[in-house]
């Protein structure tokens, strides 16, 4: 005898997303970025993955070897002896390194994507602000599910008078112009990036918390949530155990769509000067950069923007996707 | 309908104290106070011991030396006469910085908000009746890469192309008026005008357009399953007249009060917006004050645009309880 085994609700909404093609490609467009982000290092820079040199191995990527301090790896080519060899990465410049004598190229076999006013290679930030984005919109998304899961339970589960409190709150934080209240917290605090998560995560909590209060609203009466006040669990207890994962769907939507939003902020930031300190690489800066020089550095103004457009679009699509899988009044469309 | 509205301005106050209180908190109690910052802009070097001496002279001038809560009290006092205290920066009355300021950004928005409803309601309209169709899937995917597409990476594209460098020079990307079209007699001042805004204001229109014709479209498809809609077209209506007399009407009233939830969003844009295309507008003289941190100004600006924010929030639920007449003002208090 066979048994069927069940594939649970979480299971049932991957077989349904699987078959939406578009929100597909666009989960394996953002593995694809977090690869990239996580192997930034190994995919640009201008020190070498692996060397060997007199008969060392060394990992100069990895670890800092004090025999290599202040050594230029690009000299150290030239004089490899038999035996002896070394494999950079792809890209063969570090997103800081400044070069005075290719300022402004616009895109070669040398620097497909070009290069910026202080002669830095354009793919290798590139390469490194994906890191940037993508850690300030998973983070910040991350910090505003917990601030509105908090909040929203809060209102949710006690009503009432807390829930009328709590949702003045919701009302001002929705009627704030939020981008310029980050730009004022920026401007007044220094503008590292995790100041920028936490400022984005602390002011874009009122979707999931407003979600998460109404799933809540509507979850307290359930047979099952008496039974485990009744059995005496504690409010925590029943609120994080028992109602919050049968109220987590709607939530995993409006994140995704939350981390596209982010990094939209993010670079909006970073192109009005208030990202990420120089000389990081972010997308918005390369983009902010295009501004001085649009009238021919089109290379400037095409990458960068292309990517945040991209990786935009991506966590939409899949947002959307998670969307449809999860909402059973979507499956007629 | 008078009481509804008075009970709503009422409410208007706490939500108004919250998002001040929040505003003048991060503000003031940021490190690096403005004077020093004045004074490290403008004098450059002069000794310590006279520095200290001149920072707590002006602090006392400016009521800088008392404690926080002390302070806000002060200005929420000054507030209610109206009196939003001078600029740091020039010593202008705030009051009168906005005044030149706002017209610019409103007539900008309203242009925006217009121009929105236009097209997003024709496009909305079409995807739902004709969806499915070729031309519907089209416009459809259109809309959904518009919507992704960042403002400012539009903006720089629009210049690049179109704003006279190696390409087109078709619009002007600087300013509201040509120099000296001030005193052009009105029809050609008003055509320059309009001529400068018609970038920017693209950039202000197309990523709400975009989201309120996928509303649209979604709002229209769900209420041309209703029962009386199919029972109108049973009883021999043509279809036009089914869909824009009876589907139409109750799908327009969703759209309307989402104008609510895209006004902060469009303060935000504003800001970047006039950054880009130098127009001396709400957003840019934001900007600016952030950067001198001008407290005055950026208290008078998120007080202004908050309150703003919340006036239209009203205008749209006073147009929702009008058009919609299941819904009257005794409920909705």
């Amino acid at each position: 005898m066979t048994e069927t085994k069940s594939v649970g609700y979480w299971g049932s909404v991957w077989r349904k997303f699987k078959k939406d093609r578009l929100a597909f490609s666009a989960l394996i467009v953002i593995l694809l970025l977090l690869f990239v982000a996580v192997f930034e290092s190994m995919l640009a820079g201008n020190k070498p993955i692996v060397l060997k040199y007199e008969g060392h191995l060394y990992f100069p990527v990895l670890f800092r070897y004090s025999e290599f301090f202040g050594t230029d790896f690009k000299e150290l080519r030239g004089k490899l002896g038999p035996g002896d060899f070394a494999v950079f990465p792809p890209v063969r410049y570090s997103p800081t390194e400044n070069d005075l004598n290719s300022i402004l190229n616009p895109p070669s076999g040398e620097h497909p994507f070009g290069t910026d006013d202080r002669g830095r290679d354009v793919l290798a930030r590139m390469i490194y602000g994906a890191r940037i984005s993508l850690s300030i919109g998973f983070i910040a998304v991350g910090i505003s599910a917990v601030i509105g899961i908090m909040l929203g339970g809060i209102a949710g589960y006690y009503g009432g008078t807390t829930d009328f409190i709590v949702s003045r709150l919701f009302e001002v934080m929705m009627t704030f112009p939020v981008f310029f209240l980050i730009l004022t917290i920026l401007a007044f605090r220094d503008p590292s990036i995790y100041n920028i998560m936490i400022v984005i995560g602390a002011t874009s909590w009122t979707g999931v918390a407003r979600l998460i209060r109404g799933e809540f609203l509507k979850l307290r009466k359930f047979e099952y949530v008496e039974a485990a006040v009744a059995l005496g669990g504690n409010d925590f207890r029943v609120m994080m155990k028992h109602m919050l994962p049968n109220a987590l769907a709607p939530v995993l939507v409006d994140s995704t769509f939350g981390i596209a939003g982010a990094i939209l902020v993010e670079s909006g930031l970073s192109f009005l000067g208030f990202g990420v300190p120089p000389p990081d690489p972010s997308w918005g800066d390369v983009l902010s950069q295009s501004q001085r020089y649009v009238d021919f550095a089109w290379w400037l103004v095409l990458f960068p923007g292309a990517a945040i457009f991209l990786t935009v679009t991506a966590f939409n699509l899949l947002g959307e996707g998670f969307r449809n899988a999860i909402d059973p009044k979507f499956t007629g469309n | 309908m008078r009481d509804y509205i008075i009970k709503r301005l009422i409410l208007l106050i706490p939500t108004l104290l919250g998002i001040t209180i929040i505003t003048f908190f991060i503000i003031q109690l940021a490190p690096g106070n403005p004077v020093e910052r004045k004074l490290q802009l403008e004098e450059g070097i002069k000794s310590e011991a006279i520095t200290k001496e001149i920072v707590e002279e002006t602090k006392r001038l400016y009521g800088l030396d008392k404690p926080i809560y002390v302070r806000y009290g002060i200005w929420l006092k000054q507030i209610v006469t109206l009196d939003f205290g001078r600029s740091y920066k020039d010593h202008r009355p705030v009051i009168d910085k906005i005044a030149e300021r706002l017209p610019i950004t409103i007539t900008l928005n309203i242009i925006s908000i217009i121009l929105i409803y236009m097209t997003a309601i024709p496009i909305g309209v079409y995807s739902a009746v004709r969806h499915g169709s070729a031309g519907e899937r089209a416009s459809t995917f259109v809309l959904f890469i518009l919507y992704s597409i960042p403002s400012f990476w539009m903006a720089m594209i629009l210049i690049f192309f179109l704003g006279g460098g190696e390409y087109w020079n078709v619009f002007p990307v600087y300013g509201i008026l040509s120099p000296g079209a001030e005193n052009y007699p009105f029809p050609e001042k008003a055509a320059d005008f309009l001529w400068h805004i018609v970038l920017p204001v693209f950039c202000l229109t197309y990523g709400s357009l975009a989201y309120l014709s996928r509303f649209q479209k979604g709002s229209l498809m769900e209420v041309l399953r209703e029962d009386y809609v199919r029972t109108a077209a049973a009883k021999g209506l043509p279809r036009s007249k089914v869909i824009l007399k009876h589907a139409l009407r109750n799908a327009l009233i969703p759209i309307i009060t989402i104008l609510a939830g895209i006004l902060p969003a469009m303060i935000g844009g504003s800001v970047i917006i006039e950054t880009i295309f130098s127009i001396p507008g709400i957003g840019q003289l934001g900007f600016e004050s952030v950067l001198a941190r001008d407290y005055p100004m950026i208290m008078a600006i998120a007080t202004i645009s908050a309150f703003l924010t919340l006036i239209g929030i009203l205008i749209s639920d006073l147009v929702y309880v009008l058009i919609d007449p299941r819904i009257s003002f005794e409920g909705r208090s």
